[in-house]
């Protein structure tokens, strides 16, 4: 009787000690819900859900503090992956955030450009390179197409131009079948 | 396979082939073409040699345009790992650089050379190598040059297939199967130049050290096989006889049907030590080596609706219309032409197009010869696509989630093993285009992985820029902690405003300056005879410039109530000077030599506009500048607004004088 309780007081002892150990070493950084919800977000970093980037709203989203459809860049898909990602109602994207919209790119007027700087202080992925008084311009690759260059820009040189289709990022089409003539009697 | 090893090994030694699952036989039609010999066409008026004619990154361009080029000189070269060279396929001028409609499915345009033949035909200096003897690395190397690709369609460059020895390669499969209906281009290169592939065989072999090669070929092509099995006579090269049956020129298919094994499908064929290399790719490898001759040219199919039906020794860029002219011209029924063969070919947007590396096959197609498909009915689950299908997939789940966009469902059913042989749509008795919707399904799960990655990279940027910001935001609180520090201790003293070692150097550089002006007894030009009015001007302008902690003059912290407080002793000390004459150069003499290096530049125009007002005759015009050091100061924005509005207020002869600056 009592070898049993010294057995089970002794696991209880080295199964504490590694659980112990384990919560020390495996701690998880951060929260894996606000991770998880920013990984569906679009990272377009536009600020339209109302939040100064993916992260805060996810953050916000997280504590309950926003809703699911405030993503405009993220579309219906978006709203759809967080609804399943935490198993709440699908509802469509909220229009006050605005609509979703082709991806586009920016792109800067170098004649018209004065070297201000306030684009590139604007800009949230550091798509844009210059210097002050110098010319400015866009990294297309790394521009996510927020669009918050825009408006700091003392002499609207910043344009949106649509992503144009090449060779390279063309895609098939969904196959589109003809509809077969009634057949009248 | 259950049947027990020693059979199977058994088996094989007999020479047995496997049967694969699934496959299909359509109409071959490949009799047409093979009634004459390959044929040699003049040279066209220009050749049009698009960038992007194999699979990898573009290659970079080597020359401009007006520049001459001699046969075989490289005009693009690899770029990246993943890439091939192009070289100009005759002597002529490069005309133009620019987009032209090239042969892809979109249809869309990309970048070409153009070269406008001379005529002569004149070659560069070939190197040959010999390929029996010299070392193995740099003959892999040089191959960079030779522009190889997979002539079999797939137009992989040669040089990776041969360059990647972390796993020895036992066996080579020579694949000669060229399964699709109408496609003879390989039929024909080994019926005329079989001693030649027996060679390139040999310089694969010897470059990839592989014991055993194999020649798999179809049974429908017997004089093919006749001229291989005579070239290969007193070698160790096997060759094959598979029966005809749509995709046994798959690749893995292949290897399953020569071999009895298997490519795991997850699992590149190398990674099992076996090699794949098309006729005519090795053919080619032989001519580069043995001539120093690159890729130039490729034997290409013209046949279907055309008036004589033949296979072409074709220059890469050579227009599509020059191929028709010589294969008698396409009939007039013609109603478009289609790239590669019918189960796994594109329909070409115009007859304007060049013919490409990839290029084994051109059908000009008819009604009557591709009868438009009826209109798709729904699946009636059947399952005779999964019978046919090559791959062993379920085509008609495949087709279910690729309509309905469940591409997560498609890729757990394996959708990218899909090698898009069509054999599914082509026994569907539903006559569902299901190929179509598996393109799709990829094309659009390709692009969403893209975006995905695009978005991991936007998110780690906007995170580096946010720590950044807050690394900036805690060195300047440190920097202005400091410099509070040294602004109280020092406080007696209206000069010396540099606690730190930046601005000590400045303080020492201002010294400097003091010392020689006061050896010179000279006052800086730019502030001698400047009115009152101009001066308060300028004070309540350097006065705002600290606020916003553009310069260090006298600020002891960068708090707002100190910045309006040092604003309004400059313009107190401006009007002072209004009344005292004598004693006017000071405050501003001091402001501006204090002021930060790195902002001398707009010191320069503050400086200008002074000067500009001056030469105005000074008209009292403080009210807009009077208001403004009591403005909020937070935000430089806003500053450089109100900046903005106080020129616009001055006069107008001001103004212009800035704007043409502006403009230049
Ligand atoms: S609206 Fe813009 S900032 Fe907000 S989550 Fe969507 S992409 Fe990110
Ligand atoms: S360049 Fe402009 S549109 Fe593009 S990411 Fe930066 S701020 Fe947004
Ligand atoms: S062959 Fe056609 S109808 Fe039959 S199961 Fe497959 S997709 Fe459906
Ligand atoms: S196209 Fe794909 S699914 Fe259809 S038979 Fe071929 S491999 Fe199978």
């Amino acid at each position: 009787m009592l070898i049993a309780l010294y057995i089970m007081l002794g696991l209880a002892l080295v199964l504490g000690a590694v659980l112990g150990y384990a919560a020390l070493k495996f701690k998880v950084e951060g929260d894996p819900l606000i991770a998880r919800i920013d990984a569906i977000l679009p990272q377009t970093q536009c600020g339209q859900c109302g939040y100064p980037g993916c992260k805060p709203y996810a953050t916000a989203i997280a504590n309950g503090e926003a809703d699911i459809n405030q993503c405009p860049p993220g579309g219906d898909e978006g709203v759809h992956a967080l609804a399943d990602l935490l198993g709440v109602e699908y509802k469509p994207l909220n229009e006050e955030h605005g609509e979703t919209k082709p991806k586009m790119v920016a792109f800067i007027e170098e004649d018209i450009c004065i070297g201000c700087t306030l684009c590139i202080q604007a800009c949230p992925v550091d798509a844009i390179v210059g210097a002050a008084k110098h010319m400015h311009t866009i990294v297309a690759s790394e521009c996510t197409g927020c669009e918050l260059c825009i408006a700091p820009c003392p002499v609207d040189c910043i344009t949106m131009n649509p992503i144009v289709e090449t060779p390279e990022n063309w895609k098939w089409k969904y196959p589109t079948i003809p509809i077969k003539p009634a057949i009248h009697l | 396979m259950n049947a027990p090893i020693n059979i199977a090994g058994l088996l094989k030694k007999t020479k047995a082939v496997f049967r694969f699952n699934g496959g299909v036989h359509p109409p071959e039609n490949k009799a047409q073409s093979t009634q004459r010999p390959i044929g040699q066409l003049a040279l066209p008026e220009k050749l049009v040699l698009p960038l992007r004619q194999h699979i990898g990154n573009i290659p970079k361009i080597k020359v401009a345009i007006g520049d001459h080029v001699l046969k075989g000189q490289l005009i693009a070269e690899a770029e990246g790992t993943v890439s091939a060279a192009i070289h100009a396929p005759t002597s002529g001028t490069i005309t133009a650089i620019a987009d032209a409609v090239i042969p892809h499915p979109s249809g869309l345009s990309d970048r070409c050379i153009t070269i406008t033949p001379d005529g002569k035909d004149s070659w560069i200096e070939r190197q040959p190598q010999d390929w029996r003897k010299d070392e193995l690395a740099p003959l892999v190397k040089s191959l960079r040059l030779s522009g190889i690709v997979g002539l079999g369609g797939a137009t992989f460059p040669t040089q990776i297939k041969l360059r990647s020895a972390n796993t020895a390669i036992h066996t080579l499969v020579i694949n000669a199967a060229e399964c699709e209906p109408y496609i003879t281009c390989d039929d024909m290169l080994m019926r005329e130049r079989s001693e030649e592939i027996v060679l390139g065989i040999k310089v694969a072999k010897r470059l990839l050290d592989a014991e055993n090669v194999i020649i798999g070929i179809e049974d429908n092509k017997p004089e093919a096989i006749k001229a291989m099995r005579m070239a290969t006579e007193n070698t160790d090269i096997q060759v094959k006889v598979v029966p005809t049956l749509y995709p046994s020129g798959d690749a893995r298919r292949l290897v399953y049907l020569v071999l009895g094994q298997e490519v795991p499908h997850n699992k590149r064929s190398t990674e099992v030590g076996i090699q794949v290399f098309n006729v005519a790719t090795v053919s080619a490898l032989y001519r580069y080596f043995e001539f120093g001759e690159p890729a130039l040219s490729r034997v290409v199919s013209m046949t279907g609706n055309v008036n004589q039906p033949q296979n072409f020794e074709v220059l890469f860029g050579t227009p599509l219309r020059h191929l028709i002219k010589a294969a008698g011209g396409a009939k007039r029924d013609t109603s478009h032409f289609i790239m590669g063969g019918p189960m796994m070919g594109f329909n070409l947007p115009s007859d304007d197009v060049p013919i490409t590396k990839a290029a084994n096959c051109i059908i000009a197609a008819s009604p009557t010869l591709f009868e438009p498909p009826p209109p798709a009915m729904p699946c009636i689950r059947c399952a005779r696509c999964a019978d046919a299908c090559p791959v062993s997939l379920q085509p008609q789940e495949l087709y279910w989630f690729a309509k309905s966009d469940n591409f997560e469902k498609a890729q757990a059913y394996n959708l990218f093993d899909c090698i898009e042989c069509g054999a599914c749509s082509y026994v569907c008795p539903s006559d569902i285009p299901l190929v179509q919707y598996y393109r799709y399904a990829k094309s659009e799960m390709i692009a969403l992985d893209k975006a995905k990655e695009a978005a991991d990279i936007a998110r780690e940027r906007n995170e580096f820029r946010l720590a950044r910001i807050e690394r900036e935001k805690q060195e300047r609180a440190a920097k202005h902690a400091a410099r509070a520090q040294g602004a109280k201790t020092a406080d007696s003293s209206e000069k010396t405003t540099a606690p730190n070692d930046k601005q000590a150097a400045i303080a020492a550089a201002i010294e400097r300056a003091k010392a020689q002006k006061a050896a010179e007894n000279t006052e800086p030009k730019n502030t001698t005879h400047l009115s009152n009015t101009t001066k308060a001007e300028i004070a309540a302008i350097d006065a705002r410039r600290a606020s916003v902690g553009l310069t260090e003059t006298k600020m002891t912290t960068n708090e707002e109530k100190q910045a309006k407080i040092t604003a309004a002793i400059a313009s107190a000390k401006a009007q002072k000077t209004d009344a005292n004459q004598a004693a006017n150069e000071t405050p501003i003499k001091n402001d501006t030599l204090a002021v930060d290096t790195e902002k001398q530049a707009k010191i320069e125009a503050a400086i200008a506009r002074a000067k500009a007002a001056k030469a105005e005759a000074t008209k009292p015009q403080d009210k807009g500048v009077q208001t403004k050091p009591s403005a909020d100061a937070e935000k430089q924005a806003k500053i450089e607004a109100a900046i903005a509005r106080a020129k616009a207020a001055k006069a107008s002869a001001l103004e212009t004088k800035e704007q043409q600056a502006k403009e230049d």
